[in-house]
């Protein structure tokens, strides 16, 4: 027959194979809070987990009435058949994530793998940076270019020793680890930049840095690296709808020329970036999310006993 | 049989359909243009003239027996009406909607060189919409052959090409990368065009046949059309993704911040529902809105900004309103919406405030200079003519190059633009892998991409082996002068007849 590859079971049609199915939606099996703002949600999805590669991200629509975020995807188990995001809850759909999604609940959607894989290159020796948010979708890439045999410096940064995560999961693919924290309660203090200095120090044969983080870090980055001439790959996480390259919301500007992050990324030359533009896309809708957050606040105000409103 | 109809014997005026009043309509997202009624219907199917050679069949790009269609409304057997479009069209309702008829069946119609030509559009969406209203479905009896096709894609060219391999017998799986299927019909067409409900009505019948959708799937990246083939058992796919990747205009400015593309507009509000105050995709659209282009998709866009309540609606487009590529009935409609055209300017700098946020626009005026060798006048700017103007939301409607995904994750050969190439049956490079529609031919019509969906199958069919389930032959009565021996004079001894 030739149809029983490893996409499938014997026996089973492909479309039951196909994410789960669409009565139950995409159901959570973990979650694990990391402050009162990070959270983490381990997805069941198993083809996409079989086709993650890092650097890439999903869309996730948690209800139907919801809107379409991009997420990058901080995990995958193939084995398990499952994929994790991390999650910062920031806006309205992000802080009503992090109310409503429990183990046993299911998002409405959920598509990916999304993007153009990182290039795991030849480099000997690379550093793997991750600022906040950005040390969960750096991990993937830490732990594919220890796969593929590179020296691995980890790079973590975070604004104190309690917002720390994933410590263990760096150490166990990084040989060597540098955790920052800006009040310097852990680790070194200061921005991850202190961190790539003290590597590129150590370090003189640095082939490549991958940094990602917010984009005023992923900036400090490329500029700590330019004078050394380090290969330096930033992911961009600009605004999007559809993640297909339908509808250029997410066009950025590398070395002059537009760009969508969706389709053409969401990896970048670091150096090439244009971090301002970027930043001024990101504030595109800044007065309507806000609205829509002081919106829902409200109504969570109206039905939520104080002490559980936002503590998820 | 009545005394044959003739141009004088017709009713010289076609009926005109009931329109929302523009200025009520620039307010609400309901169909501009009401059904005909029955008794319109009748009036109107009396104005054709039934001509042996119809013209207009050969300028359907799904060949449907318009003729025969509307003789049947004509006698009021509008089941039989729908039977007949539906032998060659499943979205009757659609296409009576959103096809260009002034250029494909009514151009050519002989009415039209004296009278205006017969409103056939409307006399398909009146029998596509009674059987939406009536749940008439015409599924036949399909004895299933065990073949298994993947089509990548729910927009028009995937839903024909999914129609006609199931009806051959084939199981069929539709992948949408999108949460809910219909591609452009769903994101693109707004609501006033193109209500919802039309769209899952059409979408139900392909269900009714056996189609499953497959939503939140996007092949190339989840699987490759290779593994497709390979690994999960699929004997045929086709390729319907759409052209989808949008242009921007490449002058300064172009990255600004309320600079979206027709596509971000339309799918925010049409898909996303950004207009109804339950869903929470944003859309903020500014009191002056500038549309670049004047393509349907640049009316669509224009009619929606008008709804969602933007005071001036400004159409940029550097022709003249004659070599506007969108359909005569939606620049009509813009117009009577108050839209404000500027034909012959061209934009060369969209203005920005400190914040990045667009504050206005610099154009040029431009006018039609010497005929090329094609013939068409192209337009050339006027020196000196600069002018500036405020706006604060700048929408770019003017096409798209080929969404390079699945280019990007199979061996497909592409066109040096990134258009898949394929051969005459739409077969591409790859053994089982046709492809058609926009990312096949650039951007085109619903009907096109409809009508290349049916090619491929032909091509599909073929390919796999398939006797076409559409179409049988059974030899013409024995006897008479017309034949010898049983054999047609003209080779006219088969005809075709239809199951189902």
């Amino acid at each position: 027959m030739g149809r029983n590859g490893s996409l499938e079971a014997p026996g089973t049609r492909a479309s039951t194979m196909l994410g789960t199915s669409k009565d139950s939606g995409y159901g959570i099996v973990t979650r694990e809070d990391f402050s009162d703002v990070t959270f983490l949600l381990e997805i069941r999805h198993p083809l996409m987990a079989q086709a993650a590669q890092p650097g890439q991200f999903v869309i996730v629509m948690s209800h139907a009435e919801g809107e379409r975020i991009p997420l990058t995807i901080a995990d995958f188990d193939r084995g398990k058949g499952t994929i994790t995001l991390v999650i910062q809850a920031v806006g309205k759909t992000t802080r009503e994530m992090q109310q409503l999604c429990r183990i046993g609940t299911s998002l409405f959607a959920l598509v990916g793998p999304m993007g153009v894989p990182s290039h795991v290159g030849g480099a000997r020796k690379v550093t793997c940076v991750g600022g906040g948010l950005g040390v969960a979708p750096v991990f993937p890439q830490a732990r594919a270019f220890k796969e593929a045999g590179a020296y691995v410096i980890g790079i973590i940064g975070f604004r104190t020793r309690a917002l720390v995560f994933w410590e263990d999961k760096f150490r166990s693919c990084c040989d060597e680890l540098i955790v920052c924290t800006d009040d310097g309660s852990m680790g070194v203090k200061g921005p991850v930049t202190e961190g790539i200095k003290r590597a590129i120090a150590a370090h003189p044969d640095i082939g490549e840095v991958v940094a990602i983080g917010p984009p005023l870090m992923m900036k400090a980055c490329a500029e700590a690296t330019r004078p050394h001439k380090i290969n330096t790959m930033v992911s961009l996480n600009p605004v999007m709808v559809d993640g297909t390259g339908m509808c250029g919301g997410c066009r950025v500007r590398v070395g002059g020329q537009i760009k969508f992050a969706c389709v053409d990324g969401p990896d970048f030359d670091g150096h090439q970036v244009d971090f301002e533009d970027l930043t001024t896309r990101l504030r595109r809708f800044a007065t309507e999310e806000k609205s829509a957050l002081d919106r829902w606040s409200e109504s969570c105000r109206m039905t939520t006993p104080p002490e559980e409103a936002g503590g998820g | 049989m009545a005394k044959k109809r003739t141009i004088r014997t017709i009713p010289q005026e076609r009926t005109r359909p009931h329109e929302q009043d523009p200025v009520e309509r620039a307010k609400n997202f309901s169909e501009v243009t009401c059904v005909f009624s029955i008794e319109d219907a009748v009036r109107e199917s009396e104005r054709c003239l039934f001509c042996p050679d119809p013209k207009c069949v050969e300028g359907c790009p799904v060949g449907i027996d318009i003729p025969g269609f509307i003789r049947k409304i004509g006698e009021k057997d509008f089941r039989g009406a729908y039977d007949v479009i539906t032998d060659a069209n499943l979205l009757a309702s659609v296409c009576g909607r959103v096809c260009p008829q002034e250029t494909q069946c009514e151009g050519p119609c002989p009415v039209g060189e004296n009278l205006e030509p017969v409103a056939i559009g409307r006399l398909e969406r009146f029998v596509g919409d009674m059987a939406i209203q009536e749940r008439w479905t015409n599924i036949p009896y399909v004895e299933p052959n065990r073949y298994r096709v993947g089509i990548i894609g729910s927009g028009p060219a995937g839903m024909a090409c999914a129609a006609d391999m199931a009806k051959a017998g084939c199981e069929v799986t539709v992948f949408e990368a999108f949460h809910v299927p219909g591609g452009v019909l769903r994101y693109g067409i707004p609501d006033f065009r193109l209500p919802n409900e039309v769209i899952d009505a059409e979408i139900d019948n392909l269900r009714a046949l056996g189609v499953r959708f497959e939503c939140n799937t996007l092949v190339g990246r989840l699987f490759t059309i290779e593994q497709m083939i390979g690994e999960m058992g699929f004997d045929a796919v086709f390729v319907g993704t759409g052209a989808g990747y949008p242009r921007f205009m490449g002058i300064p400015g172009d990255s600004l911040n309320n600079v979206l593309s027709a596509n971000e507009l339309l799918t925010r509000c049409n898909m996303m529902r950004a207009r109804d105050s339950s869903h929470d995709t944003p859309l903020p659209l500014g009191r002056r809105v500038a549309v670049i282009g004047a393509g349907n998709t640049a009316m669509d866009a224009m009619r929606v900004c008008m709804r969602l309540g933007s005071e001036h609606v400004y159409c940029i487009y550097r022709r003249t309103k004659a070599e506007s590529p969108a359909r005569v009935e939606e620049v009509h409609h813009a117009e009577e919406e108050g839209i404000e055209f500027h034909w012959l300017t061209n934009p060369i700098e969209i203005l920005g405030d400190a914040e990045g946020n667009v504050r206005g626009m610099r154009c040029i005026r431009m006018e039609l200079g010497e005929p090329d060798e094609s013939g068409r006048r192209g337009p050339v700017p006027v020196a000196g003519s600069e002018f500036e103007f405020e706006a604060d939301t700048v929408v770019i409607a003017i096409g798209t190059h080929a969404n390079p995904i699945i280019g990007q994750t199979a061996k497909l050969k592409l066109s040096s633009r990134g258009y898949i190439e394929v051969d005459e049956n739409l077969a591409t490079s790859m053994a089982g892998v046709f492809a058609g529609g926009d990312i096949v031919t650039g951007a085109a019509t619903v009907i096109e991409a409809m009508g290349a969906g049916r090619k491929a199958a032909r091509g599909m069919k073929a390919w796999l082996g398939i006797r076409d389930t559409d179409t049988v032959y059974q030899p013409e009565p024995v006897g008479g002068e017309a034949t010898i021996l049983g054999i047609g004079i003209a080779e006219k001894n088969f005809v075709r007849v239809h199951l189902g």
